[in-house]
């Protein structure tokens, strides 16, 4: 199958009913990609495809085919950090860390959607990802210091 | 195609117009106490250089001349490797040659194993089965009894569903699926105790008396006695991360007697515990085993004590497989057989004269232990040390006990016996307040613990003791409850007073000595050696805050050894509220020293330092008399809930919540683990349920067990109030747990506020409070 990840094209021979998930972690070893609860509860393991947040646990490799799919490794520039990152580090809102890659991803789509965000549009938007460390409250200052 | 929890509870939408919030330039300061130009009119957007960059943050402040790293919020350490994707949890790593590994657990509750079978027809060359026989040294999870066996042998009791009887590991997982459904395990079932009621056998009891007991005063004309019961549920600490562990032995396919080492790398707070652990039961020396932290996605607890079991387990595989491990939970596995938060009972009789002075508080306390001990006693004793609430009262009496039954062993869980016991003390204000138709908050101005007052153990409280500072500042930002626009919904509001011990009771420290290492090296840079593990909390940043200031020279000097075994020396667990006062102010401490010693002395040069309990503390382990924490940390809580009359939902709006942390070492990161900690509290409180069925968490996935979304958590405002604390690094002292105390009883008082009908039992789920509504 091919696809394109974080903007580079990837040719693999992989069963096509396998997760994303595993796809991503084990063949590709992108493992910014974390498994939380692999039933699409907990957001942990969100990657954008076409630009749209999706549990990758729940979505098999064959359906990537031709696409263009997201990860964590793939938000910064070389190394340079995009501004949201680079606002998660300074508000706080990565603690453990075991949320921020699907938390930066869902957070990375709603600001490309609309760049005007309000607190409230941000918890509506971030509602499919579960933090335990934050209490959400540095993570959505986050997210709207990056809102224009 | 996302799942959207949010989306699923329509009431969650409609969240209340959001609260102004503080001004951006104290962003980086204390909340009262402007420290700082305002930092973010400098702002600019640039990349950090390098992936473990300790350098400011070019938008921040300018360092000064001198520059002073405590107090000012510095970039995490590994923050840029947390937002890239480069932090390597267990389940990152790659490990080649692993195979999977598997738990195959009891079905039961309670019983003994009649005969395990493995199917004949099935090929098991692939596999290998690691049972109780496998284990070289003692078949005992080490902890503080010797109860709980690391796998039911045949013969051998079962006393919890989720026992492991048999472990698995193949290479692949496919295999291993294969192979479980090939085993036959029978059982002789005995009857299962569930219920408090009808457990008899007792873990451990606690008793505290101070001054009469309450018979001696009831009597007493004018005096008004208070009673009421008070029962709290179960929670999972929900860490994100599930348990797990790799296992890698030392000499691959067979065992010398020199090198029949074993290496663990997993997710985990203790290092220490998990090495004690190994080394008994693979009958092995200090050096024989070694325990690395993987970067660790959040604790709670709930990796303080579990991980010995799943490092364990990994061992066993591997050291029979001559091979590595890796032994990684799912969910579903996690949440079915990790140990929660202690259910419990709690009792209060309180007497006060008519003018509400305090005469006597006389208070019983039943915790479910489950299955095994665990570290049961210690969590019973905090919970009764913390009972009385952060009052004075002249006459108190504690009875506190932790049984035995046959549900899962339930162990650490932040608060460690505290939120419950002080759940019901603040909810027991409330209701003598009631009673004597005075506001609870002009109660609680009465009874509060002041400098010079003493606790219920007798401690006398000589410093640090904010409970007025704390309850004026929550007061001052709350400004005042609006009311809702829905007539379906009524909004109230409930306010707490609680404080808690920051490190280990009594004589905890004592036995421990905690140690660290402290190097300066050749090149000018120095490095903390220390067996205290970063799971969130920020123990890698502020540690090097305190040694960069201590040394005066700047913060990208300081680096932290990798937690593991073979490298530093046990400097406790990471537990307890102790790491940032207790083992920071042994950073601090070795950090002097070292600077002295260059004064005459050239780098290289290596120091250890060791916890020495100050002479003014005083603990009777056998009385329960004396100073039974250093020190304590204060908080008030406000909270602000909405109910719905109609579907009976809670809703928490607003929170506001004051804190004394005596210094504040990172002012984020101290909001962020008080706003953590809050929220799950807000959880436990309201939608954080475990069911029980047939001795087993009925909804043990994360489709069933909730915890607070963005949409469900209210704006947590947090305002940190600094009274040092002259023991303390920098006179900080430790606020870990301290978030998870205050929130449950102000919503309950809420949800008063707002209905007029008191709940006794959390989490105030919508079937309670419809319930407790109708009977009205």
């Amino acid at each position: 199958m091919r696809f394109t990840l974080n903007g580079k094209a990837v040719s693999l021979d992989v069963v096509g009913t396998r997760r994303l998930l595993d796809v991503l972690r084990e063949d590709l070893q992108f493992t910014g990609t974390k498994e939380g609860c692999g039933e699409g509860e907990c957001g942990a393991c969100s990657v954008l495809i076409d630009g749209e947040v999706v549990d990758s646990c729940l979505i098999a490799a064959g359906q990537v085919e031709g696409r263009e799919v997201t990860t964590v490794e793939g938000l910064a520039d070389g190394s340079r950090l995009s501004a949201l990152q680079q606002a998660f580090i300074e508000h706080g809102a990565a603690q453990c860390g075991i949320c921020t890659p699907g938390m930066l991803l869902a957070a990375h789509a709603l600001l490309q959607r609309s760049p005007r965000l309000s607190p409230d549009e941000v918890r509506e938007g971030l509602a499919g990802n579960l933090c335990r460390c934050t209490g959400y409250t540095k993570i959505i200052d986050a997210v709207v210091s990056c809102a224009t | 195609m996302h799942n959207r929890r949010g989306s699923r509870r329509e009431t969650s939408n409609d969240l209340a117009p959001p609260l102004p919030a503080f001004p951006p330039d104290v962003l980086y300061c204390v909340r009262h106490i402007p420290l700082q130009p305002p930092c973010h009119l400098t702002r600019r957007r640039e990349p950090l250089q390098d992936r473990n960059s300790v350098a400011l943050l070019p938008h921040m402040c300018p360092p000064p001349a001198q520059p002073a790293a405590v107090g000012r919020s510095v970039p995490r350490r590994e923050g840029a490797d947390k937002v890239t994707g480069r932090a390597r949890y267990t389940d990152d790593l790659v490990v080649p040659g692993a195979w999977y590994g598997r738990t195959i657990r009891s079905t039961i509750a309670r019983g003994r194993i009649r005969s395990i079978s493995l199917d004949p027809a099935f090929d098991w060359s692939r596999v290998v089965v690691v049972t109780a026989d496998d284990i070289p040294g003692d078949n005992v999870v080490q902890l503080i009894r010797d109860d709980q066996p690391i796998l039911a042998s045949l013969g051998g009791e079962i006393r919890h569903r989720e026992e492991p009887i048999l472990l698995l590991a193949a290479s692949g997982r496919a295999t291993l699926d294969d192979a479980a459904g090939h085993i036959r395990i029978e059982y002789e079932v005995a009857d299962p105790i569930y219920a408090l009621e009808r457990a008899s056998e007792v873990f451990s009891t606690v008793e505290i008396s101070k001054g009469k007991v309450l018979e001696d005063l009831k009597d007493l004309e004018g005096v008004e006695v208070v009673e009421r019961t008070f029962r709290v549920g179960l929670q999972e600490q929900l860490y994100i991360e599930p348990q797990g562990a790799i296992a890698i032995p030392w000499r691959e396919h067979g065992a010398g007697s020199r090198e029949q080492g074993i290496t663990v790398i997993g997710s985990l707070q203790c290092p220490y515990y998990v090495h004690r652990a190994l080394k008994r039961a693979l009958k092995l020396t200090d050096e024989e085993a070694v325990v690395i932290q993987a970067e660790t996605g959040g604790g709670f607890g709930g990796k303080e004590e579990y991980p010995s079991i799943v490092a364990v387990h990994a061992a066993l595989l591997a050291r029979k497989a001559g091979r590595p491990v890796r032994l990684v939970y799912d969910r579903h596995e996690d949440l079915a057989a990790t140990t929660k938060r202690h259910p419990g009972v709690i009792k209060h009789r309180t007497a006060v004269k008519k003018d509400g002075t305090l005469l006597s508080q006389d208070i019983e306390i039943v915790l479910d232990g489950g299955a095994y001990c665990t570290l049961t006693p210690v969590v019973l004793s905090r919970a009764a040390i913390h009972a009385a609430g952060a009052y004075s009262c002249p006459n108190v009496r504690i009875r506190a006990r932790a049984v035995a039954t046959n549900t899962p062993p339930n162990g650490a869980f932040r608060g460690f016996g505290a939120p419950q016991s002080l759940f019901a003390a603040e909810l027991m204000v409330e209701h003598v307040a009631e009673q004597l138709h005075v506001p609870s908050v002009e109660l609680r101005r009465k009874w509060m613990l002041r400098v010079g007052d003493t606790t219920a153990t007798g401690q006398k409280l000589t410093e640090s003791v904010s409970s007025d500072l704390v309850l004026d500042a929550a007061l001052k930002a709350c400004g005042t409850v609006g009311r809702s626009d829905d007539r379906t919904v009524k909004r109230g509001r409930g306010l707490s007073l609680v404080f808690h011990g920051s490190g280990f009771t009594g004589s905890g420290e004592k036995k421990l000595q905690g140690t660290i290492g402290f190097e300066a090296l050749a090149d000018g840079t120095f490095r903390i050696l220390t067996a205290s593990t970063e799971i969130g909390q920020g123990t890698k940043t502020i540690f090097c805050q305190l040694a960069a200031d201590a040394l005066g020279v700047p913060l990208e000097r300081v680096t932290l050894a990798p937690q593991d075994t073979s490298l530093v020396p046990d400097s406790g667990p990471t537990v307890a509220s102790r790491t940032a006062m207790i083992v920071g102010r042994l950073v601090q401490e070795a950090a002097t020293e070292i600077k002295e010693r260059l004064k005459r002395e050239k780098a290289p040069l290596r120091i250890e330092k060791s916890y020495i309990q100050p002479d003014t503390i005083h603990w009777d382990e056998t009385t329960y008399r004396g100073d039974a924490y250093p020190v304590y940390a204060w908080a008030c809580t406000i909270a602000d809930v909405d109910v719905d009359m109609t579907t009976g939902e809670v809703r928490v709006t607003d929170l506001v919540t004051a804190v004394d942390c005596g210094k504040a070492l990172h002012p984020v990161m101290a909001e962020g683990q008080i706003e953590g900690g809050s929220l799950q509290a807000v959880g436990w409180a309201t939608i954080e349920e475990i069911k029980m069925k047939d001795g087993g968490y009925q909804n043990d996935r994360l489709a069933t067990y909730l915890i607070p979304t963005a949409l469900d958590a209210p704006r947590i405002r947090t305002i940190l109030v600094e009274n040092p604390y002259s023991r303390g690094p920098f006179g900080a002292k430790g606020i870990g747990e301290l978030p998870m105390d205050g929130p449950a009883p102000a919503i309950i008082a809420a949800i008063h506020d707002a209905t007029g009908v008191w709940l006794d039992e959390i989490p105030a789920t919508p079937e309670k409070v419809l319930a407790a509504c109708a009977s009205r």
